[in-house]
């Protein structure tokens, strides 16, 4: 038991129990609090797995940019309880049940067919934070540089279309 | 960082995470609290990314998570815009009242 393990194991509770606090709350502020802190244990992750830059792309741009719009989206709607609908009587059993089989199945293809429960994350101990950032670096601007650019008109095809979206038409009332 | 932890450790994590984002989508009801719920599986996909990017010492993994991040911050600006014209539309944005295609 190193410190290692220890450290991956308690911010492995504190994901799965955020991501459960995300489930259960019925307040939409509260989850997308529950959110943020399971997108900050990811980051940690991230850290651990020796990838810092994923890791502070992880903070900015899921913990800040896309929660402060979720939270902005929600107080702007005053969206934070719905009223109780009434819903399918079955629905909740039933999705319980898919969700079940589903980490069954998951499970069953990763540990028994892949047979990956012997194979460690990190092979070797010591990891170059600076080459691993250049080799990354390298690889995204001339290997991955059509990606890159494709990503690029994704975001401008996004900005426009929300834009578009939300604008009033001419003559509508405010 | 010392000490090494199984690559299956971080992908029975992910797995976990994965299940309970589609349980979400599944269950609730508050179409934000849905796309939450697709976030934490996107995210959770990124983690299992990484751990194998790790294991093969190969930066491409960490590169496609790049780019799910950049395409998950395009899918939440849109569809945040699309829930807001349906607020705007039905004054609530229940997800039982979206069954109509026009209006």
């Amino acid at each position: 038991m190193n410190l290692t393990l220890i450290l991956f194991l308690v911010l492995a509770v504190v994901a799965v129990a955020s991501a459960a606090g995300l489930l259960l709350s019925r307040n939409a502020v509260y989850a997308a609090l529950f959110l943020v802190l399971n997108f900050a244990t990811v980051a940690v992750f991230y850290l651990l797995l020796g990838a810092p830059f994923i890791a502070l792309a992880q903070v900015t741009v899921y913990a800040g940019a896309i929660m402060v719009l979720f939270l902005f989206v929600i107080m702007l709607l005053g969206a934070e309880k719905l009223p109780k609908a009434v819903g399918l009587p079955w629905q909740r059993p039933l999705a319980i049940g898919l969700a079940a089989v589903l980490l069954a199945e998951a499970g069953w293809l990763l540990f028994q067919r892949l047979q990956l429960s012997a194979v460690l994350a990190n092979p070797d101990v010591t990891v170059n934070t600076t080459e691993t950032l250049q080799a990354l670096a390298k690889n995204l601007f001339s290997q991955y540089l059509l990606p890159f650019e494709v990503t690029s008109i994704l975001l401008l095809v996004a900005m426009v279309g929300v834009i578009v979206l939300t604008k009033k038409e001419k003559g509508e009332a405010a | 960082m010392t000490g090494s932890i199984p690559l299956s450790y971080y992908l029975a994590l992910s797995g976990i995470l994965f299940s309970m984002g589609a349980l979400g989508v599944l269950v609730r009801r508050n179409p934000l609290i849905i796309f939450m719920s697709i976030e934490l599986m996107l995210n959770s996909a990124n983690l299992a990314f990484v751990a194998f990017a790790r294991n093969i010492q190969s930066p491409a993994g960490q590169l496609i998570v790049l780019f799910v991040m950049t395409v998950a911050a395009a899918e939440v600006a849109v569809g945040l815009a699309l829930i807001v014209i349906i607020f705007r539309n039905k004054h609530s944005i229940n997800v039982d009242l979206m069954n109509s295609l026009k209006g």
